[in-house]
Parts: structure tokens; C-alpha cells; sequence
């Protein structure tokens, strides 16, 4: 724990408080485009997670140019698996979280309401 | 009362949780062998600059090709669900203000312009077809907020989508035949490293990647742009 205040340590710390603030949005808040809200937050701390376990120190972004040259690429750049996976999930993030808000327009016309607590519907 | 505290320890449990990992992580200070392989022999097999997009698109094509089905999904679901909303008459929409409309006269074929230079250019620099893409889905943004009263075609997003869609599969399927597998990018010479029309195939299938996710991304919002409006006197 001696280098706590490295740039790993602080974003993994950034994204697992952002985790849990994101969960206690979704278990605590009744309005329905707050609870989108907080899987919006929940998702974007996956992101940053990813992104800094990629992360090695004093290396560079994975792409070939000035910076880095061919020969010993695998000693000059940070992990590129993690960052093809951020790129995926970041699309799949807008594509949940556009299909949810057309879930609660739905549900907002159906039943007039955004709070949870009244669609009755859910609850069995 | 009962049922906050029952969140308080969930979210007090999940912390401990957390904390516990993070109090256990170390930094590492080399890569694994996977992604070792893809730095040193992924340059000469690949031929991109980007080593993302090699991984993106070449040796994890598939991987890449059922995203793009899963955001093609979701731009259906969106518009199965709310065209079953009862479309009344559209009220008609306040024109936006002159600047607004001055300003994306000059600035929406720039924005255009960029979007399509990251996805082309998404084997040599940051960027790729779904950042390029989400661009030109933002061009459409700045379209239905200055032109308020414009009609923008469904029809001309549906056949780009389509079109690009299967141009990408025949890029893989081709891939099968002249290559080594599903979406090889040797079908197409490698050419010489860091220049456009290098990486064989990648910049092809990127740019076709980048307008269906265009193409997707700007349906999405012309649905939750319709829906503005409509049958005000039941909300």
C-alpha cells in the first residue's frame, strides 16, 4: 500500500465508490428515470474499472507511432484486451440504457406515474 | 425502517466487499501472454497500428459482429415499442432560434466530416467505427434540435443500416473463403504499416461497422424523437 495515491489506485477506488453509489440509487430511489440513472452510474464504474486494470505504469496508450516503435511494442503499451472490451460494453451501455427509457415511457403511459411504488402490475 | 437498514447492510456489505479487493490489489508491471501476443506478433499478422482495432475487429471480429446485432436488436425493440404508442397529430414545434439554425448550417457538415475521418482512420489513430458512428448519430441530434420541423427519412437510415450490415457479413464470410477464417483482414493486401490503405481488410469493415452503428444510433433517437408530443392530454 505504499503507492495508495498512484493514478491505478485512485481510479479503482473512483469506480468501486461509484459502484456503490450506484447500487444504492437503484435499491433506494422511486422514480424510475432516477433508477436509470443510477445503472447509467453503475455502468460507468465498470468502464473505469476495466480501463485501470489495464493500466501499467509508465506505459503508453497501445497504438504504434512515434512513441512506440515495432520492435518491443509488448514493453511500451498498457493492455489493449481490456479496452476492446470497455469499446464493446460502452455500445451495449447506450443500447440498455435507450431501451430502458422507452420501458418507462411505456410504463408512463400505462400507469401515469413514474413512482415505483405504484405499478402494482410488478409486485406478485 | 426495517427496509432501510435492510439497504443500509446490502450496500455496507458490498463495500466490504470492494474494499477487500481493492486492499488486495497490486499493479502489475507486464502484460499477460495474451495480450503479449497481440503486441508483438499482432503487428505483422494484422498489420494495424491500433492495436485495439486489431483486437476489435480482426481476432475478436465475432465478438464485434454480435454487438452490432445486439444494438440492431435494441433499435428494434425501441421501435416496436413505442410505434405502438398512439401517434396523435404532431403538435407542430416552436422554430429554433436563428443562431441555432446559423450555426448548424456551417458546423453539421464538419461534424459529418470528422465522424467519417475516425471511422476510416480507425486502424492508425484513437477512435474506430463505433466512436465515428456515435458522431454521425450526433450530427442527426443537432439536425431535429435547429430544424425543428424537417422530416428526416426513415427509409434512407433503414437501407444504409441494412446494406452495411451485410456487407459486413460478406466481409467475414469472404474471409472463410480467401482466408484464414471469419472476418481475416487478408483478403485484402496488408500494405505498408501506418499508412491509410493498410491492415487489409480493417478499414473496410470499420467504416461499415461505423454507418450501421450510425445508422442504429440515429434511429433510436428519431423514435424517442417522435414520441415529443404526442397525445399530450393523457400525460
Amino acid at each position: 500500500m505504499t503507492n495508495l495515491f498512484s493514478i491505478e489506485y485512485i481510479t479503482i477506488f473512483t469506480s468501486f465508490a461509484l459502484l456503490v453509489l450506484g447500487l444504492w440509487g437503484i435499491i433506494s430511489q422511486k422514480n424510475i428515470f432516477k433508477i436509470i440513472i443510477s445503472f447509467s452510474i453503475v455502468n460507468t464504474s465498470i468502464h473505469l474499472l476495466l480501463v485501470s486494470l489495464a493500466y501499467i505504469r509508465n506505459r503508453t496508450a497501445p497504438i504504434i507511432d512515434s512513441a512506440v516503435d515495432r520492435v518491443n511494442a509488448a514493453e511500451k503499451v498498457v493492455d489493449p484486451v481490456p479496452h476492446a472490451l470497455v469499446l464493446t460494453a460502452i455500445v451495449i451501455g447506450i443500447g440498455i440504457t435507450a431501451l430502458m427509457l422507452s420501458y418507462a415511457f411505456t410504463m408512463y403511459k400505462q400507469h401515469k406515474t413514474l413512482d415505483i411504488n405504484q405499478y402494482k402490475s410488478l409486485k406478485w | 425502517m426495517l427496509r432501510n437498514s435492510l439497504r443500509v447492510i446490502i450496500i455496507a456489505a458490498l463495500g466490504w466487499i470492494l474494499f477487500q479487493v481493492y486492499s488486495g490489489y497490486s499493479s502489475r508491471d507486464e502484460l499477460n501472454e495474451l495480450a503479449g501476443y497481440y503486441a508483438t506478433e499482432g503487428l505483422s499478422e494484422v498489420g494495424a497500428a491500433n492495436l485495439v482495432t486489431s483486437v476489435v475487429v480482426t481476432y475478436r471480429g465475432l465478438d464485434t459482429l454480435g454487438e452490432v446485432t445486439i444494438l440492431f436488436l435494441t433499435a428494434l425493440i425501441i421501435g416496436l415499442m413505442l410505434k405502438a404508442e398512439h401517434r396523435g397529430d404532431r403538435t407542430r414545434l416552436r422554430e429554433s432560434s436563428e443562431f441555432l439554425v446559423t450555426a448548424s448550417h456551417v458546423l453539421l457538415p464538419v461534424i459529418f466530416m470528422v465522424g467519417v475521418y475516425i471511422f476510416i482512420n480507425g486502424h492508425l489513430t484513437p477512435g474506430g467505427g463505433f466512436q465515428g458512428g456515435a458522431i454521425l448519430a450526433s450530427t442527426l441530434i443537432l439536425m431535429l434540435l435547429s430544424f425543428t420541423n424537417s422530416k428526416i427519412s426513415h427509409k434512407v437510415l433503414e437501407i444504409t443500416e441494412s446494406v452495411s450490415g451485410i456487407s459486413f457479413i460478406v466481409l467475414g464470410i469472404l474471409g472463410v473463403i480467401l482466408a484464414g477464417g471469419f472476418l481475416d483482414n487478408k483478403i485484402l493486401p496488408l500494405g505498408e504499416f501506418g499508412k491509410l490503405f493498410s491492415a487489409g481488410a480493417i478499414p473496410v469493415i470499420y467504416s461499415f461497422i461505423g454507418l450501421k452503428v450510425g445508422a442504429e444510433l440515429s434511429t433510436i433517437i428519431l423514435e424517442f424523437n417522435q414520441i415529443q408530443g404526442t397525445d399530450d392530454k393523457s400525460l
